[in-house]
């Protein structure tokens, strides 16, 4: 039994482990997103902009500063959540009180006007970017060959989101930040700095979409356009899902990419548009997403 | 949206309407003698955006539905159109009846999904549909992948006026683009366009009245779409082109941007904002400078200092007392 309809397994898994690793850089993401729409009722349409940059910000520490992937993976996601508390500040701050349709039109300015500046500065060709000496090689399993970076990239996601679940539905910091989703004037009636908790929130997950692009940094190249076409698979994830839980958001992210993997593998011309058929069956068959607590 | 754009043409004065009237019967003189002094194809995709962005603002000024999927009305209505005329050879008046029905039912489907989910879903939802229609687009093999469709005859008008000749088609456009502006200024200005406002303004209170606002919405969306893909079909056939920068996601944010910059929520403001855009880039293709950049700089510029648009901010000093 080496094949599954005429596909010999090797490939099958190999596909797998591929559609496993988007999948958990769709889990970064949409946990991101997820969160930043609890707190900040904002659609953040920037997120893939900000994966990009994280992408950017690793390819330049190495290539103009020389520093190593494991220093570029802490300062990747710092900067870029720094360059999120900025523009929380500055803009999104003053948008809370309208229609939140503005907000969403506002990140999705910011996401043109990044993409558009390292277009215009980097050209739109991909950057390379080596995999790190420690992560070389791989294990073989007997029935594959498991390469270590992709290994590392699916513990380091997933490690990631789940040391953000257990934050925020199990720490004091995380009962605040889900007090001050349900009523942000009585919270803040306690005393607890509001404004600048959802600033940090709105950091916090824009540093993870930095994480992730520097992650992603030497699994694809790094390039302007990395971050809108994954945004858009993202916003198809978190239709799925629905924004009501993060576990549910992992979950389906995880999920979606592996049947992206498998598409890829029985029928490879519909792979680019297998999560949006998924979308259109939930949206019939469970209008409010899988995991949703709305009505 | 809320507030800002709560005037309708219940309430604008009549100081306004006969000021309206003036302009848009210098409008027309202008329109009528512009291919006089400005280049014919330059005019002709104005008007095509005009057009789209009138029939968008259909449903976000009016409706309050944010859609970010109608590049793929525009776009895909423009390769129907295209292979309508070139593959099949269809006379000019079916081949843009093809794409603008090809819209329509695209809409219908797309709009039937979509208003099951409220506000920001909705934008989401359009938006990976859309993102849907352009990977079929990239791969299917009629649409010549990243070439499009090229070199579409542009037939004759009603079988006798050749429109090779490009002020004809000019004019052809000019007529088609007047046509699909009345219908859109019947729709708002009938009940059913007063419905649409409703609705914007508080869905729970149309609902109580005993209407569906589902029903409203889904009709107001599929003539948006059909609107849209009347202006990408001319636009195809003017252009003798269909590709695939028509519908990409930067399609559908471009045309949000006309409106929003024009004015949303008026009849003249999207045609004002398409204008701008349209001549904007038109600058920029020549100067260098990174023309994403500066659309994306246009809509911060617009969401953070006047949400009103041009033509809204305007009409605001107009509505103004006198002290």
């Amino acid at each position: 039994m080496t094949d599954i309809f005429g596909v010999p397994i090797a490939v099958l898994l190999g596909q797998l482990l591929l559609g496993l690793i988007n999948g958990s850089f769709y889990a970064l993401l949409s946990l991101g997103l997820a969160i930043i729409f609890g707190m900040l009722n904002v659609i953040n349409f920037a997120h893939g902009a900000f994966y990009m940059l994280g992408g950017f910000a690793a390819w330049l520490l190495l290539s103009s500063l020389g520093l190593g992937y494991w220093e570029t993976l802490v300062i990747a996601p710092l900067v870029v959540g720094a360059l999120g508390a900025v523009v929380e500040r500055l803009f999104l701050k003053r948008l809370y009180r309208i229609d939140h349709l503005y907000s969403l039109l506002l990140t999705f300015g910011i996401a043109l006007m990044l993409e558009g500046l390292f277009r215009h500065v980097f050209g739109a060709a991909g950057k390379p970017y080596p995999i790190p000496p420690s992560l070389t090689g791989g294990i073989n399993l007997g029935f594959m060959f498991l390469p270590m970076y992709r290994a590392w990239v699916i513990v380091a996601s997933l490690a990631v989101c789940l040391a953000t679940w257990l934050a925020i539905e199990r720490t004091r910091l995380g009962a605040y930040l889900r007090a001050a989703t349900e009523n942000p004037s009585l919270v803040q009636a306690f005393g607890i700095n509001v404004p600048l908790m959802l600033t940090l929130t709105y950091a916090f997950c824009v540093g993870l979409a930095g994480f992730a692009g520097a992650l992603a940094a030497p699994l694809y190249q790094v390039s302007p356009g990395m971050g809108s076409s994954i945004i858009i698979v993202v916003f198809a994830v978190v239709v799925i899902g629905g924004m009501g839980s993060i576990g549910g958001a992992i979950v389906t992210a995880l999920a979606l990419g592996v049947i992206e993997g498998l598409t890829k593998t029985f029928y490879p011309a519909a792979s680019s548009i297998a999560v949006f058929v998924v979308m259109v069956l939930v949206i019939l068959i469970r209008p409010s997403g899988l995991f949703s607590r709305e009505a | 949206m809320n507030s800002t754009t709560a005037t309708s043409s219940l309430t604008a004065p009549r100081r306004l309407r006969t000021t309206g009237g003036l302009l848009l019967a210098l409008v027309a003189v202008l329109m009528i003698g512009a291919p006089l002094a400005i280049y014919p194809l330059f005019l002709i995709k104005i008007l095509c955006f005009a057009l789209f962005a009138a029939a968008f603002n259909l449903v976000l000024g009016y409706a309050g539905l944010l859609s970010f999927g109608h590049a793929a009305f525009f776009g895909g209505a423009a390769y129907v159109a295209a292979h309508a005329a070139k593959v099949w050879q269809l006379p000019f008046e079916l081949a843009v009846l093809a794409g603008t029905a090809f819209a329509a039912f695209l809409g219908l489907a797309f709009g039937t999904l979509a208003i099951r989910r409220h506000g920001i879903y909705f934008a989401m939802i359009t938006l990976a549909l859309a993102q849907m229609i352009y990977f079929m687009a990239v791969q299917m093999p009629f649409t010549g992948g990243e070439d499009g469709i090229q070199a579409v005859p542009r037939g004759y008008l009603l079988g006798i006026v050749d429109l090779r000749n490009i002020t004809a088609m000019y004019y052809t456009v000019l007529g088609g683009t007047v046509l699909g502006l009345v219908i859109i200024w019947r729709t708002v200005n009938s009940p059913f366009g007063h419905i649409l406002s409703a609705i914007r303004e508080n869905e729970t209170r149309v609902t109580s009245l005993g209407l569906k606002p589902e029903r409203y919405k889904l009709i107001a969306f599929t003539l948006s779409a059909a609107l849209s893909g009347f202006a990408g079909s001319l636009k195809a056939i003017a252009f003798q082109l269909a590709s695939l920068v028509d519908v990409t996601w930067h399609m559908s944010g471009e045309v949000i941007l006309m409106t929003l910059l024009g004015g949303m929520g008026t009849l003249i403001g999207p045609i004002v904002g398409a204008s701008i855009v349209v001549g904007l880039e038109h600058f920029l293709s020549t100067s260098g400078l990174p023309i994403t950049f500066i659309i994306g700089l246009f809509f911060v510029v617009c969401v953070m200092m006047f949400r009103r648009g041009v033509f809204g901010e305007l009409k605001a000093l107009l509505d103004r007392p006198r002290a």
